[in-house]
C-alpha cells in the first residue's frame, strides 16, 4: 500500500532543444526518507529535482506523490518546497518577513504570520536574528533561515539543491548533522542534490547515484558503497579499484588489497605513498593497464614502509571482488 | 613572493621610505585636484554668478551690480509665477507617471521575458536608436504627424472615428507631455533595466515556490528591489522636464508656459538679474524635490 507521501518517478524527461538532460528516469522514494542525488556536475541530478519542484517544465513522464500526478501543477501546490542553492533569500525583507513570505501571500494577517514564523526560527534555532536583514547574517544562518522559508509551508517534501556547497568545510559538517537531526524530527521526506559522495554516504538514507542523464544505481549507501554494480558508480564513490579479470571488469575496496613482499599474488611496483592519518594510500603500477590503490592501515604500514620504486605482491579474498555490469 | 619580501626586508624599506616623502594628504589633493578643478570652473563658479546677478537691479535697457531683493520679491509675490509653477509640475508630474508605466514594462519585459543576453542587448540597443538624432529633429517629426492636416487626423478620418480634425493633437499640452514621454522614457528603461538584470532570477522561483501569483511577485519581489533604479529614473526626468523650455515652446506652439520658458524669455528681454533670480528659485525647487525623492530610496548602494 503506498503512502501519502510516497515520491514516485515515472520515466521522466527533460529535453533541453536536441539535448537529454534527464533520460526517462524511474525512480520510487518512500516517506520520510532522507534521499540524496549523487552525480558529477552535468549528470541531470539538478534538472530532476527543479522538475519535482515545478520550476522546470517536464517535457515527458510523470511525477506521483501519494496518489497524484504533480508534474504539471504549479510549484506551490505540489506539497514540495525548495531550498535554493544560494538561498534566495529576498534581500529586502527581514528574517521573519522572509519566513512568513508564503503566509503573507495566501493573505494570513501579521500577528498570525509572525507566530508561526517565530515557532519556525526556534526549529532552526536562529530567533535571535528575526530582526535582521539577510546581508547581515552569516552564510550559515542564512542557510538556516531558508531553512524555515521552506519548512513554513509545511511542505511533505523538502528539495535541496546542494544546500551545503557554499560552506567552509567545518560549518558543511555541522549543517549537515543538523539536516539530518531536523529530517528525523520532522519525518518527511527529504531529497537533496550533492556531488560530494561523502555527504551523501553521510546523510542518506537512500542514494541514487546519477551520470550522463541517467539513474546508474539507487540504494542505501552501504550497498552502493560496498557493492557498486557499475564501474562508473565504483569509481565516483570512491575507496575503490577497478580490475580486469578473465575479460570482466570487477571492483574490489581498496583496504581489502593485501600488500606483501614476495609470495603468490600480483607483481606490482610502488609508485607513490600518501599518509591519510587513519591509514596510508599506496598508489601502485601493475603490468596491465590498471593502475590500483591499496589502503593499508597506519600502524601496519609503518612497522615495515615501503618507498616509490619497491616490487611489491598484491593479493585479496576473491569473495571480496564485486563483478560490474559491461 | 612571501620569501622574497621576508628574505629581504631591510634594504626595501628604507627605499620604499626614501620615496614616501610627499605626505598622504598632499598626494590625495593632487589626485582630486583636476575634477575639483573641472567642477569649480565649470559648475560651482557659474553657479554662483548667477547667485550674484540675481540680486542685481535692472531697469528697461541696462542691469546694474547692486544687493537688491526686487528680483526675488516680483517673483514670489506674482501670481503668473505661480501658474507657471502649477503648469511645469503638472508636465513633470504627467511625465513621470507616464514615462514610468512606460519604462517599467519596458524593463521588466527585457529582464524577465527575453531568455537570451544576445537578444536582450540587441532590443535594448534598438531602444536607443532614435537617440542617434537630435531632441529637436525628434520634436518636430511630430508635427507632420499631429498636425491638423497631419498622419494622426486623416487616419482618424478616415476610419471614420471623427468627422473634423481633432485640433488638440498639436500645440497643446497634450503634445507637449507626449513629447517628453517620447523623448525621456528611455532615462526610465537604463536605470531601471539595469537594476533588474541584477535581481537573482532564483528569488523569483523561490516566491514562486512560496506561492506567490505573478502580481503578488511584482508587488512584494520586483517592484521593492526595482526600486533605486526607479529613483534614478525619476531624478533624470523630473530635472529634465523641470528645466526644459525648448519642448514645452516647440510643442505647445508657443501657447504653454514652463519655468524654463520664462527664464529664456527673460534672457531674450536682457532682463538677466530676473533671469537669474528665476534660475535661482528654479533650481533650490529641483534640489527640494530631489532631496524628497532621496528621502524615500537609499540610491547610494546602486552606485
Amino acid at each position: 500500500m503506498r503512502q501519502a507521501s510516497d515520491l514516485e518517478l515515472v520515466s521522466l524527461t527533460k529535453r533541453y532543444g536536441d539535448t537529454v538532460a534527464v533520460d526517462a528516469i524511474s525512480l520510487m522514494v518512500p516517506a520520510g526518507t532522507y534521499c540524496c542525488l549523487l552525480g558529477p556536475s552535468g549528470c541531470g541530478k539538478s534538472s530532476t529535482l527543479r522538475m519535482i519542484a515545478g520550476h522546470e517544465t517536464v517535457s515527458d513522464g510523470d511525477i506521483l506523490l501519494g496518489n497524484q500526478r504533480i508534474g504539471a501543477l504549479p510549484p506551490a501546490k505540489r506539497g514540495t518546497a525548495m531550498m535554493f542553492q544560494s538561498y534566495a533569500l529576498f534581500p529586502h525583507l527581514s528574517v521573519i518577513d522572509n519566513v512568513s513570505f508564503s503566509l503573507k501571500m495566501k493573505g494570513v494577517d501579521k500577528p498570525a504570520r509572525h507566530r508561526r514564523a517565530g515557532e519556525l526560527l526556534e526549529l532552526v534555532d536562529i530567533s535571535a536574528y528575526a530582526d535582521r536583514l539577510p546581508a547581515q547574517l552569516s552564510g550559515g544562518q542564512q542557510q538556516r533561515v531558508a531553512l524555515a522559508r521552506a519548512l513554513i509551508t509545511e511542505p511533505q517534501i523538502l528539495l535541496l539543491d546542494e544546500p551545503l556547497s557554499a560552506l567552509d568545510p567545518f560549518l558543511r559538517v555541522r549543517m549537515r548533522a543538523e539536516l539530518k537531526r531536523l529530517q528525523r524530527e520532522l519525518g518527511i521526506s527529504f531529497i537533496h542534490v550533492t556531488h560530494g559522495q561523502d555527504e551523501a554516504l553521510a546523510l542518506a538514507d537512500m542514494i541514487v547515484v546519477m551520470n550522463r542523464a541517467k539513474i546508474e544505481q539507487a540504494g542505501a549507501p552501504r550497498a552502493i558503497f560496498n557493492t557498486p554494480t557499475t564501474e562508473f558508480v565504483a569509481r565516483f564513490m570512491g575507496g575503490h579499484n577497478v580490475l580486469s579479470d578473465g575479460g570482466r571488469r570487477h571492483a574490489i575496496r581498496t583496504d581489502r588489497i593485501a600488500v606483501g613482499r614476495g609470495g603468490e599474488g600480483m607483481a606490482a611496483i610502488v609508485s607513490g605513498i600518501e599518509f591519510q592519518g587513519h591509514s596510508v594510500s599506496v598508489a601502485l603500477r601493475t603490468a596491465g593497464e590498471d593502475d590500483l590503490t591499496a589502503m593499508v592501515p597506519e600502524a601496519e604500514f609503518y612497522a615495515a614502509p615501503l618507498g616509490p620504486g619497491d616490487p611489491v605482491t598484491l593479493s585479496w579474498n576473491p569473495a571480496d571482488l564485486h563483478p560490474l555490469a559491461s | 613572493m612571501s620569501e622574497l619580501e621576508i628574505t629581504a626586508p631591510a634594504p626595501g624599506r628604507s627605499r620604499a621610505g626614501a620615496v614616501q616623502r610627499i605626505p598622504e594628504a598632499v598626494t590625495a589633493w593632487a589626485l582630486a585636484s583636476p575634477l575639483v578643478l573641472v567642477l569649480g570652473f565649470f559648475l560651482v563658479l557659474p553657479v554662483i554668478t548667477i547667485v550674484v546677478v540675481s540680486f542685481w537691479g535692472s531697469t528697461e535697457w541696462s542691469f546694474y551690480p547692486a544687493f537688491l531683493w526686487d528680483n526675488y520679491e516680483f517673483l514670489l509675490t506674482s501670481p503668473v509665477t505661480l501658474s507657471v509653477y502649477l503648469n511645469t509640475l503638472m508636465y513633470t508630474v504627467l511625465t513621470w507617471v507616464f514615462t514610468l508605466v512606460i519604462g517599467f514594462t519596458v524593463a521588466y519585459f527585457l529582464a524577465f521575458h527575453i531568455r537570451t543576453q544576445t537578444w536582450q542587448i540587441a532590443l535594448f540597443l534598438l531602444c536607443t536608436i532614435p537617440f542617434w538624432t537630435s531632441n529637436i529633429i525628434r520634436m518636430i517629426s511630430w508635427i507632420p504627424f499631429l498636425g491638423r492636416n497631419g498622419i494622426a487626423n486623416s487616419v482618424l478620418m478616415d476610419i471614420g472615428l471623427v468627422n473634423e480634425p481633432v485640433e488638440w493633437l498639436l500645440f497643446s499640452d497634450f503634445a507637449v507631455v507626449l513629447a517628453f514621454v517620447h523623448l525621456y522614457t528611455l532615462f526610465m528603461v537604463v536605470p531601471i533595466f539595469n537594476t533588474m538584470m541584477r535581481i537573482d532570477k532564483s528569488l523569483i522561483e523561490a516566491a514562486r515556490d512560496a506561492g506567490a501569483t505573478g502580481a503578488q511577485i511584482l508587488w512584494n519581489v520586483v517592484i521593492p528591489l526595482t526600486k533605486p533604479g526607479i529613483m534614478i529614473g525619476s531624478i533624470f526626468v523630473v530635472t529634465l522636464v523641470m528645466g526644459d523650455f525648448i519642448t514645452v515652446r516647440f510643442m505647445s506652439g508657443g501657447q504653454s508656459a514652463s519655468v524654463g520658458r520664462m527664464i529664456s524669455n527673460e534672457i531674450a528681454l536682457l532682463q538677466y538679474p530676473a533671469a537669474a533670480a528665476d534660475a535661482v528659485i528654479l533650481l533650490l525647487t529641483v534640489l527640494i524635490m530631489i532631496s524628497a525623492m532621496l528621502r524615500f530610496v537609499d540610491i547610494r548602494k546602486e552606485l
